[in-house]
């Protein structure tokens, strides 16, 4: 009796089981991929209105002040509520925007703007010098012991000539300064209760874990938007993103992974772009065995980046070789990701040479992302061929931010680094070894051709000298083998079929003031 | 009576060590408000700059005290991560999850009742032989699983529902209870079957013991016995497993919430968690904590009702 029993408790499960198992892979074909991922996905016209909304990953946690927002998450929301004196296009230019014409003088020490006629703030108000200046001044923390913004501690005074001109004038001459002038303009006495700003789409409302709905602002001094309303919902559960795509309940989802894109119906495309981050095995470059240039040159030959890229993107992503991602086509240099071949032989013999025959212990520490996770599983299996133990180490993000980036407490992290601004200074000062204004040196990587390098590239006020200086920096880094550098991850986009102009930028931006339907 | 008093200061007293020891143990995990907002441009400076803005360089004991003596005069805090109160923030998500887990309890009460009572007596039979292994299935399927099962077969292929598209009761108050419904019954089966379980093995107990030979001996038939007699007794470990499981309801809302994108207060808690929120973690851990000890106190209180023994003077 007992028998039978258990042997009909075993025959339900795997019914169940082998139900549920034809439910989550379906047998829907997969879904197209846009070729080209340009905005003209479709001929027919533009229609202007109507209503989308956007799946995001995390609710706006860190600030609705836009001198105070750093989440990435944050950034790529509010990037339609708030514009600054320029702002940056999708091509990876600054173009005039609360300011409509600027003038850069003293080999870039001074910064000299013209306001915008009748610029309108999303409260009916017209945008004056004194707006521009409070927004500013804020930024440097007037009435703080800290800059709010921490690139503005190299400001000296921002002062308004006339009732049309602000000028800033910096402590010494910095022409890339102008991308940290993309910071938010609000007006005087901002209550960060209701953001308030000049962009193409107003604030509306947020309800915390739920959503952020931004609608469309008539008095937009610029190219008005498409849509009327924009609701971000805040995603609760990874694995329903799909079912949330195809139920209706939303239209717009970035940041896919491939497996989500692959599940997706006929009612979708999906674009490709890429994430706008270095991914990297971070090294902390102060304990040993790190410490040893061969060690580290040893781990970049066991690394295979086609290897990872094909799971964490079916293949798809963009390898690099140092800290700068492919959109900074100024400074990307692609022949840095061959610079160390994928060789274990070779990566065994270095390690052999550098006193380490039969490898030795390393403990990567990943913070919760599956990309990196997974990352981090291939890079396991590919060190182990040479000896290496990898013991990977999970953490949530918070503990990541103390631990291994603040207390630079580990071994190796893997982790993406996006810039804030459009400058190869975000990208690069974070590994010198004196600047620690902006953020901290997380590999403790400390070199002093780097650090000259990097103040000559900083102060240089000719484009092109700049530019080969910043770029000689990468080469240092990808010679020093400082980080184990992989790749920038792609970025899907499924996106319902009857909407379109959908824009990639190279910094976190969802630009919804393009999207339009289709008809 | 003095059992009871004794009883609400147990009550008391675990409300304020749990506290007291969230608390503490914010401050034994990595990160904290601070480290959150900056993220990766966090320096040294600009940590300790914020840190004293929000007041998180004094001393562990003193906020606690800040905490508790706000607490205790109705002033549940200020959340860090979304700069509004905690009140403000919670009163739109507790009624979400109490509709949730009553709806879930209710299901529980629905299903296992009249199912345990009929296997009971059916103890055996064909039916029971098919009931019993299906129920062990059930009881071991977690709930998330049932819930991203439900979401594919009701949501996307019946379309009775819309995942992810949480309809909230000021919308539409039928539409919030559809959706709110298989989100609860994901809940509610496992729960249901360890109750049929529950209350099958102790009525099976019951009816082994002397006084339903008796009542057999009187003329009852096994209906009668059982539902006169063995019934009485065998619910009371019964109702003690029904209250535990209504506060493992509101734990486990807290999975299901995830999976349904309903904005109650287990996203709430989890998303304060990671961003190291306090002020909101601890008044939603002293919430379910005083959810649980309430109903076991009131399981109690049912029990003495039904079983003159556990009455005390």
């Amino acid at each position: 009796m007992k028998y039978f029993r258990n042997a009909l408790a075993i025959l339900l499960t795997a019914t169940l089981l082998a139900v549920a198992l034809c439910a989550c892979t379906g047998d829907k074909p997969p879904a197209s991929a846009s070729p080209d991922g340009s905005l003209e996905t479709s001929n027919s016209e533009p229609i202007y209105g109507g209503e989308v909304t956007v799946g995001i990953g995390q609710d706006l946690e860190d600030s609705l002040d836009p001198h105070n927002m750093e989440a990435a998450g944050t950034r790529e929301v509010l990037f339609n509520v708030f514009e600054g004196l320029v702002k940056p296009t999708s091509d990876g230019n600054l173009i005039p925007a609360v300011a409509s014409d600027y003038s850069i003088e003293n080999n870039g020490a001074t910064f000299v703007f013209t306001l915008r006629d009748n610029v309108l703030f999303h409260n009916g108000a017209v945008v004056t010098v004194g707006d521009v200046v409070y927004s500013l001044e804020r930024c440097m923390g007037k009435d703080r012991s800290e800059p709010l913004v921490s690139a503005f501690a190299a400001v000296k005074s921002v002062e308004a000539t006339n009732d049309k001109t602000v000028v800033v004038n910096l402590n010494s001459p910095n022409p890339e300064f102008l991308a940290d002038l993309t910071v938010a303009i609000i007006p005087q006495d901002y209550d960060s209760a209701t953001p308030v700003g000049t962009g193409p789409f107003r604030f509306a409302s947020h309800t915390p874990l739920e959503s952020v709905v931004l609608e469309k602002f008539d008095g937009y001094w610029g190219t008005p938007a498409y849509l009327d309303k924009v609701t971000f919902q805040i995603i609760g559960n990874a694995d329903t993103i799909a079912m949330s795509l195809e139920s209706g309940a939303m239209d717009i989802c970035p940041h896919i992974t491939t497996t989500q894109s692959a599940g997706l119906s006929d009612d979708f495309y999906v674009l490709e772009g890429t994430m706008n981050l270095v991914q990297a095995v971070y090294l902390n470059n102060a304990v040993a065995p790190l410490d040893r240039l061969e060690v580290r040159q040893a781990l970049s030959h066991a690394i295979d980046r086609d290897a990872i890229m094909l799971v964490t993107g079916d293949g798809r992503g963009t390898a690099i070789g140092s800290s700068m991602y492919p959109a900074f086509q100024k400074y990307f240099m692609p022949e840095l990701s061959d610079y160390y071949d994928y060789n274990p032989e070779t990566a065994k013999q270095m390690l052999a040479d550098a006193g380490y025959p039969d490898g030795f212990d390393l403990t990567i520490t990943v913070p919760d992302y599956t990309q990196h996770i997974e990352t981090a599983q291939v890079v396991a299996e590919q060190f182990k061929a040479i000896g290496v133990n990898v013991t990977i180490q999970q953490v949530d993000m918070n503990t990541w931010l103390e631990d291994v980036y603040q207390n630079r407490n580990y071994e190796a992290t893997i982790i993406g680094f996006d810039a804030k601004t459009l400058t190869a200074r975000a990208m690069l000062e974070r590994f010198s070894s004196t600047a620690s204004a902006d953020s901290i040196n997380i590999s403790n990587f400390s070199n002093d051709e780097y650090d000259e390098t990097l103040a000559a590239a900083m102060s240089a006020t000719d484009e092109e000298t700049q530019v080969a200086l910043y770029k000689r920096c990468e080469e240092i880094l990808t010679e020093q083998a400082a980080n184990l550098y992989i790749q920038d991850l792609c970025d899907l986009v499924a996106i319902r079929g009857n909407l379109s102009g959908y824009t990639y930028y190279p910094l976190y931006a969802i630009d919804m003031s393009k999207v339009y339907y289709t008809g | 009576m003095r059992y009871w008093v004794k009883k609400i200061l147990l009550l008391l007293i675990t409300l304020f060590a749990v506290s007291l020891f969230v608390f503490l143990a914010f401050q034994i995990i990595p990160g904290d408000p601070a480290t959150r907002m900056l993220g990766t441009s966090a320096t040294p400076e600009r940590l300790e700059a914020l840190r004293e803005e929000l007041g998180l360089n004094r001393p562990v004991l003193v906020r606690y005290g800040d905490w508790l003596g706000n607490f205790l005069r109705g002033n549940a805090g200020t959340s860090y991560t979304y700069s509004t109160p905690v009140s403000a923030l919670l009163q739109d998500k507790i009624p979400v999850t109490l509709t949730l887990s009553a709806i879930s309890f209710l299901l529980v009460l629905a299903i296992s009742l009249p199912l345990g009572l009929l296997l009971a007596h059916r103890e055996d039979t064909l039916l029971d032989r098919i009931l019993t292994p299906i129920n062990q299935v059930i009881m071991s399927i977690p709930p998330f699983f049932t819930g991203i099962l439900f979401c594919y077969v009701f949501g996307i292929i019946l379309k009775l529902f819309a995942p992810g598209n949480y309809v909230a009761f000021q919308t539409d108050p039928l539409g919030h209870f559809v959706y709110l419904f298989f989100a609860a019954l994901a809940i509610a089966l496992p729960k249901s079957a360890m109750t049929i379980k529950m209350l099958r093995g102790s009525i099976g107990i019951e009816m082994e013991q002397d006084y339903i030979r008796t009542a057999y001996a009187r003329g009852n038939t096994r209906y009668g016995a059982l539902r006169r007699h063995a019934l009485r007794n065998a619910i009371v470990p019964v109702i003690t497993f029904l209250a535990m499981t209504l506060a493992d309801i509101i734990a486990g809302s807290i999975v299901v919430e995830q999976v349904f994108s309903i904005p109650g207060i287990g996203r709430l808690l989890l998303s304060s968690i990671s961003g190291r929120d306090y002020p909101v973690v601890q008044v939603i851990v002293v919430f379910i904590a005083f959810v649980v000890v309430a109903t076991n106190f009131i399981a109690d209180m049912i029990n003495q009702r039904i079983d003159p023994r556990l009455r005390l003077t």
